[in-house]
């Protein structure tokens, strides 16, 4: 049978199954129940939970324990993912494998604490310094968010990245029914040859440092960052597309909007209106292939990205486009959610 | 079918626990369902609401426009959702504390008296279940059974409070057939 689970305690316990054994963080809404869930599971399953002092020390705490080839990861919300930026930017620079997660809330500053998609640029464009990417999911339900977390520590591993969850306080307080992935054997998880763990010693000792002084060993780094996030334009775009055979207005949505945006194309659909959805699902890598194939079908005439922005995905959205078709923004902001109606309200008064 | 509904009142009025029950039963009984809370900087006597979504298929929207459904526990849920309740829609009114009759006539109505109910069942705290009891007979959505299961184990650890509650939801299962 499924179980009644709250998105932030389901995202914990996928990580655990996934082999996830070290947990940092520092309390922030709307993620709470995250460190709450690990504070708790942790001690049963023998792995390690502190609530550090700050984001600072967390975010580089992991930075410590990914060195060391542990499964590690944080979660955050907007500001504290703020703090985090600098760790961030040394973890890819070491290339080290993590998981992060960002309960976006609304802001800039302090903000508020209700759901917001305002983080996407820090999330896809590098919120720290330097030429770096992260591999960044934007789950749309539980389940959803389930699955990712338990394939995000493998996907960290194999490009030895850091992999962001970027979720929203709704996906982090609603309840659904899902169904848990199997607990992994940690014993199957395959060894780290490049981890600082003790096992390197004399001439093959392990170091890991993001000082590069040499412009010709830094210039090294930088290309082989770039060819790592050219595998994961080839392999790791992942998205979904809702009754876009035909639509004439796609809406291109991610996350909590996008599932609100489903119902949206459902009742234009019974108003007569051919309504589609085309929902990312790897923020970075962004989908522009499929997007860019659907703004050449003969049958749709216009894109409406849709977020709880000002409109920052959007640009994506026209630079996959590429001027094919006229894209429009519809969002809101505060930490007011969207409705199904006034996406629909917006539509027919657009028309 | 989708069914949405939205539960509304105060703090401490067991608001969210009671869409969890909703959810619970949708559970047992092999449906898909979401419970989303507001969760604004909220306490005991501030307002309190969540909206739970009821499906056969995976759901869409777990935000509700306009729902199927309207548990108002006290005034201002009512002032502030009555008229996004859908044509024909249920109301299901805390008479208790709401004096106002409801100003439509396009919706169905059900005044209940939860706290002279929950008393008798033998628990004020109990008037949430008393809705719970109304819903489901008002609406068979999910069978007597299944939802006297499950507060037997949203209960489990205080096996003392299992039979007010059990009494409660009959109590007010009874009003709900009444008014079917």
């Amino acid at each position: 049978m499924k179980v009644l689970m709250k998105g932030n305690e389901a995202i914990a316990e996928a990580a655990v199954r996934a082999g996830c054994r070290a947990f940092f963080g520092y309390p922030i809404t709307p993620q709470n129940e995250i460190p709450e869930y690990f504070s708790r599971r942790m001690p049963e399953v023998g792995g390690v939970f502190v609530q550090a002092e700050s984001e600072v020390s967390a975010i580089n705490m992991v930075y410590g324990a990914a060195g060391s080839g542990a499964r590690v990861m944080t979660s955050s919300s907007s500001p504290g993912i703020s703090l985090k930026q600098e760790g961030i930017s040394y973890i890819c620079a070491a290339e080290l494998p993590c998981v992060i997660v960002n309960m976006v809330r609304g802001g800039p500053g302090l903000g508020g604490i209700l759901p917001a998609q305002s983080d996407y640029f820090q999330a896809v464009k590098g919120g720290g310094h330097g030429d770096y990417r992260m591999l960044v999911y934007g789950p749309s339900t539980v389940q959803e968010a389930v699955d990712i977390m338990y394939e995000a520590f493998d996907k960290a591993d194999k490009y030895r990245i850091p992999v962001m969850i970027l979720g929203d306080g709704v996906l982090g307080q609603i309840m659904e029914a899902i169904e848990l992935p199997e607990m992994v054997d940690i014993q199957t998880i395959p060894k780290k040859e490049w981890a600082t763990d003790g096992t390197g010693v004399g001439e093959s000792r392990r170091v890991i440092n993001t000082l590069k002084i040499k412009p010709e060993v830094l210039e090294e780094v930088n290309n082989r960052l770039a060819d790592k996030y050219k595998s994961l334009s080839k392999h790791e775009v992942r998205y979904e597309q809702y009754r876009t055979e035909d639509a004439e207005i796609i809406f291109v949505a991610y996350g909590t909007v996008a599932r609100i945006s489903k119902s949206a194309v459902d009742t234009l659909r019974d108003k007569g209106i051919k309504a589609g959805l085309f929902r990312p699902i790897t923020l970075y890598p962004f989908p522009s292939d499929p997007l860019l194939s659907l703004s050449k079908l003969r049958s749709s005439k216009k894109f409406l990205a849709i977020e709880l922005s000002m409109g920052q995905m959007v640009e994506d959205v026209r630079l996959a486009v590429n001027g094919n078709k006229p894209v429009d923004f519809f969002g809101k902001v505060g930490g007011i959610i969207i409705t199904p109606d006034d996406i629909v309200n917006y539509v027919i008064k657009e028309k | 079918m989708d069914k949405s509904i939205i539960i509304a009142g105060f703090g401490g009025q067991g608001i969210l626990s009671l869409g969890q029950m909703i959810a619970y039963g949708a559970i047992h009984s092999n449906k898909e369902v979401s419970w989303l809370p507001s969760y604004g900087p909220e306490m005991r006597g501030g307002t309190s609401n969540c909206s739970v979504v009821i499906s056969e298929k995976p759901i869409a929207s777990p935000v509700i426009s306009s729902p199927d459904c309207l548990i108002a526990m006290n005034k201002p849920s009512m002032t502030k959702f009555l008229y996004s309740v859908k044509k024909g829609g249920l109301v299901l009114v805390n008479q208790s504390i709401i004096n106002d009759e409801v100003a439509r006539d396009d919706v169905d109505v059900i005044y209940v008296d939860t706290s002279n109910i929950a008393e008798e069942a033998g628990n004020l705290k109990t008037a949430n279940i008393v809705m719970l009891g109304v819903l489901v007979g008002k609406t068979n959505i999910f069978t007597k059974e299944s939802i006297e299961n499950v507060i037997g184990e949203v209960f489990a650890t205080k096996p003392k409070v299992i039979p007010c509650n059990i009494t409660a939801f009959n109590m007010g299962y009874e009003i709900g057939v009444k008014n079917r």
